[in-house]
């Protein structure tokens, strides 16, 4: 009886570990795939690598990952992967693309779990709501909804995220503006 | 605070069955009474705390220092499978009036997936309270394990009651049994709607 | 070959609409026709491979431990199914979430390993196990497609009503309803 559940334990992990050698690098690769277009989507052309020049910067308790999208050895962006705790449901992950005097270039929503129809308009496939961050700069567009005294129009019916939305793209500034990465 | 917070996020605003999905199968099946619904949740929330218990630790200190926490599903499902059948025998022996309360309900509680599904929310999810954002601690994923039982009790006696109600109510034949109590638990998902940004 | 073990599955044993099996996935991953197909197909996938490994080790297994053995097996296809879907099917998996893990407390696949593929050949399994996931399949997708239509106006991602949706039919109460409907309309039916 023992016997019977111990072989087919032992039969099941040892096919389970097979299978997760042969699957950890394309897990890996989806993950740095993932990352890399949406660098891509939110920086100006680029030709380097900018997974591999990964920096670290600490903000408000939290590490932002920042990467430098350079052309021709010059810096013609920064992508900070930012997160914000204060959606309706859940983290909400953003890559925020910088040109280098700071002014937002893209936004992309990189996860998130906001209410269908609702929350989750912050995503492009969905609203238009995050075109209105495209080549502003937050030193002069006030990164907080109408309602709070900022520049932003909410998402109707969905001010929570459109709050957290801003709340991460803020952060992301805070990131780049400390210059702590340079 | 931090813990009215968690709680009152689990039992109400994420309630486990009209927000999240878990649990359906015995919310449909054993629903039908006040009093058996009251046993089940009793049972839920007794075998979801001490499987949150364990499946935490199986995870801290078992599936993430030895680096294979793929196999958190084979591992928390064999624990929660051998937690419900040692429960019952520990019960048999310990607590027969509590066993005759609970007893039959729980060889139905290992597939359910409310168990399962918490105990992995538990340990893989952040949540978020007071500004901050963090995996929870051992305590804190005890507690969220009982709100989100009595969550589940809550919407189960709540539902018990109006199934009592719609049996003696003329319903049209096509929506008698499952229909016309999925339409009624919909109805009342919606009331639970209204919790939404409560936390 | 017995095609009769595959389209008893699909109507007249459909696991979602006559078994009411399978509940918390159906209702809770169907906010679109396309979620709600990727969840069934990874349930058809764990479904045919459990039922084969099932079928071959059956007569080997003692009685008493039969439930934990078939677990054990379940589980382990359910984790490579993970594995799989966290290498190929990157944004499938996170739209799923909690529900693929979620697949080894099916009713669904326990249900079959215990009431055919325990008694059945595996050649006879497998075609059991494509019946009931197909079946499984085709009603996550058309209660995702009734939800998708109703809730944003849209069909497999493609925008059809020019005035959106109604919300209310992709969040949690309409799940319910939807299903609850559905549900009476296939009893007409079949009446």
């Amino acid at each position: 009886m023992v016997v019977a559940l111990l072989v087919i334990t032992f039969v099941a992990a040892a096919t389970l570990g097979a299978v997760y050698v042969f699957t950890g690098k394309p897990i890996e690769a989806a993950r740095l795939a993932k990352i890399n277009k949406a660098i891509a989507e939110v920086t100006p052309p680029f030709d380097n690598n900018p997974s591999d020049e990964v920096r670290e910067v600490p903000v408000d308790g939290r590490t932002l990952r920042l990467f430098p999208a350079k052309k021709d050895g010059a810096l013609v962006g920064i992508a900070v992967e930012t997160a914000t705790t204060k959606g309706f449901s859940g983290l909400i992950t953003l890559m925020v693309g910088f040109l280098p005097d700071g002014t937002i270039y893209n936004t992309a929503v990189i996860s998130h779990a906001e209410t269908p129809g609702l929350g989750d308009k912050i995503d492009r496939s969905k609203s238009n709501f995050s075109v209105q961050f495209e080549g502003k700069h937050p030193d002069n567009f006030q990164l907080a909804v109408k309602k709070d005294g900022g520049d932003v129009d909410a998402i109707t019916a969905s001010t929570i995220s459109s709050r957290a939305f801003c709340d991460a793209v803020e952060r992301a500034y805070k990131a780049i503006s400390s210059g702590q990465w340079q | 605070m931090e813990y009215i917070l968690i709680i009152i996020s689990a039992v109400f605003v994420n309630n486990i069955l009209l927000a999240q999905f878990l649990g359906v199968c015995p919310f449909l099946g054993v629903s039908s009474k006040v009093s058996t619904s009251i046993g089940m949740s009793g049972a839920v929330m007794f075998v979801m705390a001490i499987a949150t218990l364990f499946t935490y630790l199986l995870q801290y200190y078992v599936l993430v220092p030895l680096h294979i926490e793929f196999m958190q599903t084979v591992g928390f499902i064999l624990v929660i499978a051998a937690l419900v059948q040692m429960v019952e025998i520990i019960l048999k022996k310990i607590s027969p009036a509590l066993y005759q309360a609970l007893g039959i309900f729980l060889p139905l509680i290992t597939t359910n997936c409310a168990v399962l599904g918490v105990a992995i929310l538990v340990v893989n999810k952040e949540f978020t309270f007071l500004g901050a954002s963090h995996y929870l601690n051992l305590a804190q994923s005890v507690v969220i394990a009982v709100a989100y039982a009595a969550g589940f009790g809550l919407a189960m006696t709540l539902f018990a009651g109006i199934r009592e109600q719609l049996d003696l109510a003329e319903t049209p034949k096509a929506f008698r049994g499952a229909p016309i109590a999925l339409i009624t638990a919909g109805i009342l998902a919606l009331a639970f709607m209204g919790f939404a940004g409560l936390v | 070959m017995n095609w009769r073990l595959i389209t008893k599955g699909i109507l007249k044993e459909n696991p979602t609409f006559v078994l009411l099996l399978g509940m918390c996935p159906t209702l809770g991953t169907t906010t679109s026709a396309m979620n709600g197909m990727g969840m069934g197909l990874a349930t058809l996938f764990v479904l045919i491979l459990s039922n084969m490994a099932i079928a071959a080790v059956a007569a080997q297994i003692p009685g008493k431990v039969r439930i934990p053995a078939y677990i054990v097996i379940i589980a382990a296809f359910v984790t490579i199914l993970q594995l799989l879907m966290q290498a190929y099917t990157p944004a499938l998996y996170e739209a799923l979430g909690l529900f693929i893990p979620l697949i080894v407390v099916n009713c669904i696949v326990l249900g079959r390993a215990e009431a055919f593929a325990a008694k059945n050949s595996i050649a006879a399994s497998a075609l059991d196990g494509i019946g009931a996931g197909l079946g499984f399949t085709l009603s996550l997708t058309v209660i995702g497609a009734v939800r998708e239509l109703l809730g944003s106006g849209a069909l497999f991602g493609y925008p059809l009503l020019p005035s959106g949706g109604i919300t209310v039919f992709v969040l949690a109460p309409g799940a319910f309803i939807v299903l609850g409907y559905l549900l009476v309309l296939f009893n007409k039916i079949k009446n």
